[in-house]
This record gives structure tokens, C-alpha cells and sequence, in this order.
């Protein structure tokens, strides 16, 4: 797909979707739910980010550039 | 999103609302809620198009918030890091709902833009765009969203998807190329 190509499908996006106004406000007060939301969940610590499926794909990751550098460039497209 | 003295009025609050007790971390977090939530979800709204959607995700954002606070650098900012928090949100959100979101025909009229651009591009043409483009997947979608219909500065869609303006460019490519092979497999050549 060339430059050109690309400039007609942006066109042509942003003729299918409207851009959403800045104006845009919720239709109700979120205050009361949000009250809610912090009420109803017990005080807990944050989940920790890391879990331990994260480091095994990690390690997976790694295990598979080592032995297939040539995965290297697929991996790269699909992140 | 982004005007300085709102920046320091949250840093402000966050840091109160961190450091206090119960009742006042929780005016502390109304106070940081209502200076936020129109932001917040105007963000939300640009990426999931849908006002009931995004009024559930901005109390999910503020409830991420709520827990993620012990990792608030007010250094950082709040503006960015509330964004990063509601594309993360509303990218779930998206994904979740991923197998019943092929849009209908009426969503994607609502969606559709108003016809004053060109006149060859016809109102059949706009819906059948609207529908591939729902078909992308949620990661596509939404840095084409932010990059190309609400053209928001690359750099912006980069900080709030935290990758690098060249995977958002990418993603952008990736998107507008798969959205014309498939206007292209309808037999619509843009």
C-alpha cells in the first residue's frame, strides 16, 4: 500500500466515523457509582503486575529468539 | 485534558488523598473524580463510541486509580497517567466484548460521519467502512482511532497505548491495510 493508498483509506475513515466532540461529558453524575464501587470492593493492596504466567511467557519469549533468531522480525510485526 | 493549573490541583489532591486518613483520602478522591471524570471520559468515549460504555469505564479508570494510588509519581503527571489507565480500560473493555461487536447497521449509521465530505463516497459505502473497521482487532482499531478519525498527535497516542510513535505509526499501516483488503473482498475499491 503506497502513501497514496493510505491518504485515500484515511480519507475514507474519517468520512465512515465522526471524530467524537471535545465537548463530550457524561449523561449523569459517575460520583455515585464510584462510591459504590470503592464501598463495595474490601480494602485490598493493588494486584501485583507481574504474575507468574507474565514470566513464563517472558521466558518462553526469550527461549524462542535464542534458538530462532530468524522469529525475531515476526515477533517485532505483531507487537 | 492537559491545562497546568489542573495538573497541579491533582497532584495536589493526590498527595492529600495518599497521606490522609479514610475520610479525607475519600473527599480528596472526589475532589480528584470531579476535577477528572469529563476528561476522563471524553478520552474513553474517542476510543469505544459508546456513551454508556464509557460511562461504566470511567468509574472503572477512577477504581484503577483508586488501587494503583501507592504508584502515583505526582512527578510524572496525572493527565498521562489517567490516560494510560482508560486506554487500558477501555482495550479490555473492547476485547471482552470483541465476539458480539460486529456493529449493526444502526450503530454504524450513529457512528457514521455527517455526508459532507466527498460525494462519491455514498452512505452504503460509510457503513460497510464502519463495519470492517469494527472488525479489526481492539489494538488496530484503536490506535487508528485516536491517529486517523480523532487525528490526535502521534506522540499523544504513543504515551496513552504506552508504545513508541513508530509502533503507533505501524499499527496505523497494519490497520488502514487490513481495512482496504476487506472493503476490497466486498468489491469496494477506495
Amino acid at each position: 500500500m503506497n502513501a497514496q493508498d493510505q491518504d485515500r483509506m484515511k480519507k475514507l475513515l474519517q468520512q465512515a466515523l465522526a471524530p467524537i466532540e471535545d465537548d463530550s461529558e457524561p449523561g449523569r453524575d459517575l460520583w455515585p457509582a464510584m462510591l459504590g464501587r470503592i464501598h463495595a470492593a474490601p480494602a485490598a493492596e493493588p494486584t501485583p503486575g507481574w504474575a507468574w504466567f507474565d514470566g513464563a511467557l517472558a521466558a518462553a519469549l526469550v527461549v524462542l529468539v535464542a534458538v530462532f533468531p530468524a522469529s525475531i522480525p515476526v515477533l517485532l510485526y505483531y507487537l | 485534558m492537559g491545562e497546568g493549573r489542573m495538573e497541579i490541583g491533582a497532584s495536589d489532591v493526590l498527595s492529600l488523598f495518599r497521606a490522609g486518613s479514610l475520610e479525607t483520602s475519600e473527599t480528596a478522591f472526589e475532589t480528584l473524580f470531579r476535577l477528572h471524570q469529563r476528561s476522563v471520559y471524553g478520552w474513553i468515549l474517542r476510543i469505544v463510541r459508546d456513551p454508556a460504555a464509557a460511562e461504566e469505564l470511567t468509574v472503572e479508570t477512577f477504581w484503577r486509580i483508586h488501587q494503583a494510588r501507592a504508584r502515583f509519581d505526582p512527578e510524572l503527571g496525572f493527565e498521562g497517567w489517567a490516560r494510560r489507565i482508560a486506554t487500558r480500560a477501555a482495550l479490555d473493555w473492547l476485547r471482552a466484548r470483541r465476539p458480539q461487536r460486529e456493529l449493526s447497521p444502526e450503530t454504524c449509521s450513529e457512528l457514521a460521519a455527517p455526508a459532507t465530505g466527498d460525494p462519491a463516497i455514498n452512505a452504503e459505502i460509510r457503513t460497510r467502512t464502519a463495519q470492517a473497521f469494527g472488525r479489526l482487532s481492539p489494538k488496530l482499531r484503536v490506535a487508528a482511532t485516536l491517529a486517523v478519525v480523532e487525528e490526535l498527535p502521534q506522540k499523544e497516542v504513543a504515551a496513552a497505548l504506552g508504545i513508541s510513535v513508530t509502533a503507533v505509526k505501524l499499527r496505523v499501516f497494519r490497520a488502514l491495510r487490513l481495512l482496504r483488503a476487506d472493503l476490497k473482498r466486498q468489491g469496494i475499491t477506495p
